[in-house]
């Protein structure tokens, strides 16, 4: 069993799965600080996606997008929470 | 052998991911939500990355894979800790079977600072102090007051 398949076999479908369990928190979430939360976290497993598919098809030019998100969720989460307190309660 | 690594460190990080991921699901309260969201998801992130460093021969790749670890490292405590912040300020609910909480009062909602116990006692004491050293400047601004009004008067006489 080679290690591209296993990728695609194993550790894919495990990423695929908590991204959908994140997603339903994303919809779900009571308040707005929480959907924040799951959005970071989206963004952050989507990094590990990025960086097992860039193994998984050999194409090292992907590390490159990791790089970019891992930015713009930090970026995202200090803008949120920024707003987020200069508002306060509605 | 290599492959072996790559392997065996790529499930640990999807597993610590799905873990990060169950927790963000099932977990009763923002906080706990949060808490358990971070560091998870943290070393999760940092085991694929790392994996795939180790896959690639190139040295510039390791180098990004690893500049992306540290930058992930170096921000997910910054973000986590000022999205809590904004939480706890706009007055988001504990979990009922929250038996302690220890920034109840602390926090001061006009100028949005967060106080130690030893400072709040300190701020009392100051005020304690500058109310009674207001006091006793009162009466002498009282005594100030009308020697001031006295030679306001006086000047405004002759004019």
């Amino acid at each position: 069993m080679s290690l591209s398949l296993y990728f695609d076999y194993v550790i894919l479908p495990i990423l695929a799965v908590s991204l959908i369990l994140v997603f339903v928190r994303l919809f779900r979430g009571p308040e707005v600080v929480d959907r924040v939360v799951a959005l970071d976290l989206l963004i952050t497993s989507g990094v590990g996606v990025v960086a097992v598919y860039s193994i998984s098809t050999d194409q090292n030019t992907f590390m490159d997008v990791g790089l970019i998100l891992a930015l713009i969720a930090f970026l995202g989460t200090i803008a949120f929470s920024y707003y987020i307190e200069k508002k306060g309660k509605e | 052998m290599t492959d072996i690594i790559i392997a065996i460190l790529s499930t640990i990080g999807a597993s610590a991911i799905l873990v990060a991921s169950i927790g963000i699901l099932r977990m009763p309260d923002f906080y706990l939500r949060l808490s358990v969201t971070v560091k998870a998801a943290t070393l999760g992130c940092g085991l694929l990355l790392l994996s795939a460093a180790i896959y690639f021969p190139q040295t510039s790749v390791a180098t990004k894979a690893i500049a992306t670890i540290f930058f992930l490292i170096l921000t997910a405590p910054v973000s986590g800790h000022m999205i809590g912040r904004a939480a706890y300020f706009i007055g988001t609910s504990l979990w009922k079977g929250t038996i302690r909480d220890d920034l109840r009062g602390r926090y001061d909602y006009e100028n949005h600072r967060l106080r130690s116990k030893g400072e709040m006692e300190q701020e009392e004491n100051i005020e304690a102090g500058f109310d009674r050293d207001k006091g006793s400047n009162q009466d002498k601004g009282s005594n100030n007051e009308e020697g001031l009004s006295s030679a306001d008067s006086a000047e405004n006489n002759p004019s």
